[in-house]
C-alpha cells in the first residue's frame, strides 16, 4: 500500500513535470482514444468509405483533402493548400488532440450536418494510418 | 531680425521637413499593407484561405463575422470561445485601416468592395472560373504575396495557370 501511494506521487510528479508536453501525442494514442470511446475495434476500409463519400451534402472529406491524402489537398472553394491529412506524411497531423476536435466538430457539420461519432472518427484515423510511403 | 538672416535658417528647416516627409512616405508606401497578424488570427483564420487583412473590413462586417462563424461564407469555422474573443479584439482594433475601406461590404465579403471591383475592374469572369483560381478569395492564384500582405504590382504578381494570353495585358495597371 504504502508502495503504491509513493509510486502514484511519482507518476502524478512525474505527469505534472510533463504536462506541456501531455497536449503532443501521437496518431496511434489519438486512435486509442477514439477506439475506447467507441468501445468497439476500428475498421479503416469504413473509414476510407466515409471520407470519400458525399452524406447528403455538397462536400465529402476528399472535396478538400483529396481521395488519397497522401499529397496536399486543396480547398473546395477558396483553392487553398491544405497539408496532408495522412501522417506518415504530414508529421504534425492528429498530433494536437484539441485540434483533431475542432476539425473533427467543424468538418463532419459541414459534411455530414453532424458530428461525428468516436467510432466514425476511429475507423477515419485508423484508414488514415495505414496509408504509408 | 533682418531679413538676409533668417533666410538661411528658412532654408535649413524647411530641407529638414522636407527630408522627414520624404522617408516618412517612403515609409508609407512600403509596399506591406497588413499590421503584423496576431499568431492566433494566422493560425484559426488561415487554414482554408489566406489571412485577410484586418484593415480592409470595418469593425462592423468583422464583428458580425466573428458573432456568426458556425455559418462562415457555407462552411463550419466555428472556434472556442477565448479565441472568438482575442481575435475579436483584435480584428476591431485594427479594422478599417485600409484606406480605401468605407461602407461594410455585401455579405461582408472583401472581394465584393467597391474599391475591390475597381481594382480587378478589367478581369472577366472567365479568370476568376480558372481551375488555378476558383474564386475571388484566393488572393494567391496571383498575388503571391497576399500571405505577407502584399498586393502591389511590383510584389510578386504573377499570371494564373491557364491565363489566356489575351488577359495578359491586364496584369498592369
Amino acid at each position: 500500500m504504502h508502495i503504491f501511494n509513493s509510486l502514484s506521487r511519482l507518476l502524478v510528479l512525474t505527469g505534472a513535470a510533463l504536462s506541456p508536453l501531455a497536449y503532443a501525442v501521437t496518431p496511434a494514442e489519438q486512435l486509442a482514444g477514439y477506439t475506447a470511446q467507441a468501445g468497439a475495434p476500428a475498421q479503416p476500409a469504413r473509414g476510407q468509405q466515409l471520407f470519400t463519400t458525399k452524406h447528403g451534402k455538397e462536400w465529402s472529406c476528399a472535396s478538400c483533402h483529396g481521395t488519397l491524402p497522401t499529397v496536399d489537398g486543396k480547398h473546395a472553394s477558396t483553392g487553398k493548400v491544405i497539408a496532408p491529412l495522412a501522417p506518415a506524411f504530414n508529421p504534425k497531423a492528429f498530433t494536437d488532440p484539441a485540434k483533431t476536435e475542432k476539425w473533427f466538430r467543424r468538418n463532419c457539420n459541414d459534411v455530414m450536418g453532424r458530428v461525428c461519432t468516436a467510432d466514425e472518427k476511429a475507423d477515419v484515423l485508423a484508414w488514415l494510418l495505414t496509408l504509408k510511403r | 531680425m533682418s531679413r538676409s538672416t533668417f533666410a538661411p535658417f528658412t532654408r535649413l528647416a524647411l530641407t529638414c521637413v522636407l527630408a522627414v516627409t520624404a522617408i516618412t512616405s517612403a515609409q508609407a508606401d512600403s509596399k506591406r499593407i497588413s499590421v503584423p497578424l496576431l499568431p492566433k488570427y494566422q493560425q484559426e483564420c488561415a487554414a482554408c484561405h489566406i489571412a485577410f487583412v484586418p484593415g480592409m473590413l470595418p469593425a462592423a462586417s468583422w464583428t458580425r463575422m466573428m458573432g456568426s462563424l458556425d455559418k462562415h461564407y457555407g462552411t463550419d469555422a466555428s472556434l472556442d470561445e477565448a479565441s472568438v474573443r482575442e481575435i475579436s479584439g483584435w480584428l476591431k482594433v485594427h479594422a478599417g485601416t485600409y484606406k480605401r475601406v468605407r461602407e461594410e461590404p455585401p455579405q461582408d465579403r472583401i472581394t465584393k468592395s467597391a474599391w475591390f471591383e475597381r481594382k480587378h475592374r478589367k478581369l472577366d469572369a472567365p479568370v476568376w472560373r480558372l481551375a488555378s483560381v476558383k474564386s475571388a478569395a484566393n488572393c494567391a492564384a496571383c498575388h503571391t504575396g497576399a500571405d505577407k500582405g502584399q498586393f502591389d504590382d511590383d510584389s510578386g504578381l504573377k499570371f494564373p495557370a491557364g491565363l489566356d494570353e489575351r488577359y495578359r495585358r491586364n496584369w498592369s495597371d
